[in-house]
């Protein structure tokens, strides 16, 4: 089957001599939900650049749907939709304005632009402000109106930089089932962001990208499968005094009321009830420390503080 | 794009650089007009008064070509500077770069919107200037096809400036040190003829003057210059600064990275 995106030996030089990217491959199946995550300055954001045409490539391929960028960019620009980090649309224009001039660039006739404009804003719930100028919608918003901009000539493949950054979560849930629909509808999406917990709620594959260099590229389960051990955070009903002894557990004590316990990927939970029943510790609630793909995706580019 | 979608494309181009100078109307339409007014209450009717006939003509009848291509040439150029530049900073101009519309399209489109700020404006000024006198109409194909050919040119050369353009200021610099200068020293408010021979043959090399002269042609029927001349230099400016405008977009000066 084609490739959604094909990515062969993708090099990317910068004017002033910086390497962004040193000859990444990358594959993504047609219908896939696919997570590209890295550290700012990674590379994502310039390899999403070049798939987009918006920045030229020093070296390599790039084939979407079978269409190569260098032979045939109309066609591969016809198939993708792309919703940016920044907000790059003219603040002073109506919100349907802006999403019907966008179908235009793409041939769609007004008309019929103007009933996907439609469809697009009042599933994204913006139609009710499709006269506004954009400047007066709130951040959420003006995200949403890229969505419905990106969407307007139907791509095969929707690309999305950090669509969710600054929603708050009502919205971004909102998003999220938004997104999963398209995709169940057939849309490969190919997604980076911030929150890594986003990422594994919507993404079956996954690239985490480092210094230009693609680090790891497999499947979302395989990936969260190789952790060795998590760790819970319980929140205790009584005060404990000391660190309690849990067979089998690494366990320490951060507060009076709660303990940290790490668990092994083999470890049976039930056990470290039982453990702790066996002491006479309730526990009130739990959760995990982080979230798992954070604790990955942390280890894998280097245990930076600046991440995804 | 087959051809029925490139007209779309292009049609969408032009309809938003339509509305984007026409939502702003009393930035871009009415100052002109107050501009065009004054300069014929001052220069037309108050000094103009004091001049004689120049080329068989009342002073005021005399200017009136050179004000409203002037008028035509620096709206032309206003409009697509500014408006290609701000799509830059803005980052708006990605929405074309991203999808499958042609570069010479999207170069077509902006010169659209110069075009038609430049004939709104220029009829907005005429209508200007039949308030103080009557306008002759020497060759109504002359008048139209130098005032479209001037206004495309300008048009070509705002978009160049808008491709190098680095900040606001870099939009200003050539209207301000360049383009005035060579309008206000075009024969707008004179005929070349009352010049020494050396400031004669120096503006001769002022691409403007056959613009301003070909124009008071074709309304008035006098010209300093050649007219045959006057098209060659027009039509070759603007092949040359297609060339170049297209060239640059091709390339993606200042656009892409």
């Amino acid at each position: 089957m084609t490739p959604a995106l094909s990515l062969r030996n993708l090099t990317k030089v910068y004017k002033n001599g910086i390497t962004a990217l040193h000859g990444i491959d990358l594959e993504v199946a047609p219908g896939d939900f696919f997570a590209l995550l890295g550290p700012n300055g990674a590379g994502k954001s310039t390899t999403i650049g070049i798939v987009s045409s918006l920045v030229n490539k020093t070296s390599g391929t790039v084939q979407v749907f079978g269409h190569d960028i260098d032979t045939d960019l109309a066609a591969v620009k016809a198939c993708i939709g792309l919703v940016p980090q920044e907000f790059n649309f003219n603040i002073f224009e109506p919100v349907v304005e802006i999403v019907v001039n966008q179908a235009g660039y793409y041939g769609i006739p007004r008309r019929l632009a103007f009933e996907r404009a439609e469809r697009y804003l009042n599933q994204l719930g913006l139609w009710d402000r499709r006269h506004d100028q954009a400047r007066l919608l709130s951040g959420g918003m003006k995200r949403r109106l890229m969505i419905a901009r990106a969407l307007v000539h139907e791509p095969r493949l929707l690309i999305l930089d950090e669509p969710t950054a600054g929603v708050d979560i009502e919205i971004r849930h909102s998003m999220w089932s938004f997104l999963s629909e398209i995709n169940a509808a057939g849309t490969t999406i190919i997604l980076t962001t911030h929150y890594l917990e986003e990422a594994e709620r919507l993404c079956r594959n996954i690239a985490i990208i480092d210094n230009g260099r693609i680090v790891e590229n497999t499947s979302m389960r395989q990936l969260l499968s190789r952790m060795s051990s998590h760790t819970l955070v319980l929140d205790l009903v009584r005060p404990l005094d000391a660190v309690p002894d849990l067979h089998g557990f690494v366990t320490s004590r951060i507060d009076d009321h709660t303990l940290e316990v790490e668990v092994s990927r083999d470890a049976n939970i039930n056990t470290l009830f039982a453990a702790l029943s066996a002491q006479g510790i309730e526990v009130g609630s739990l959760r995990n420390k982080t979230n798992r793909l954070e604790e990955l995706f942390i280890r894998l580019v280097g245990n930076k503080e600046d991440v995804a | 794009m087959n051809g029925r979608e490139q007209y779309v494309a292009f049609k969408a181009i032009l309809v938003k650089e339509v509305l984007r100078f026409t939502r702003i109307w009393i930035q871009t339409i009415l100052p002109p007009m107050i501009t065009t007014a004054l300069y014929f209450v001052i220069f037309g009717r108050l000094i103009g008064s004091q001049v004689g006939d120049v080329h068989g003509f009342r002073y005021m009848e005399y200017i009136v070509p050179g004000l409203i291509l002037m008028t035509v040439i620096t709206n032309s150029y206003a409009n697509v500077v500014s408006s290609f530049y701000s799509s830059k900073f803005q980052h708006n101009i990605e929405e074309m770069l991203v999808a499958p519309v042609p570069n010479y399209l999207i170069l077509i489109g902006f010169i659209g919107g110069g075009l038609a700020r430049g004939l709104a404006v220029g009829v907005a000024v005429t209508v200007v200037a039949l308030f103080f006198t009557p306008i002759p109409l020497h060759s109504l194909w002359v008048a139209c096809s130098v005032l479209v050919l001037t206004s495309v040119l300008f048009s070509l050369a705002g978009f160049i400036n808008g491709i190098y353009a680095k900040s606001f200021d870099d939009i200003s610099v050539i209207p301000t040190f360049v383009l005035t200068p060579l309008t206000y020293l075009g024969g707008v408010f004179y005929s070349v003829a009352m010049l020494p021979p050396f400031w004669q043959s120096v503006s001769l090399a002022n691409p403007i003057l056959y613009m301003v002269n070909a124009f008071r042609y074709g309304l008035l029927g006098v010209s300093d210059v050649n007219l045959a001349v006057a098209y060659a230099a027009i039509l070759g400016f603007i092949a040359g600064l297609f060339g170049v405008a297209l060239h640059l977009l091709n390339r993606g000066h200042g656009i892409r990275s």
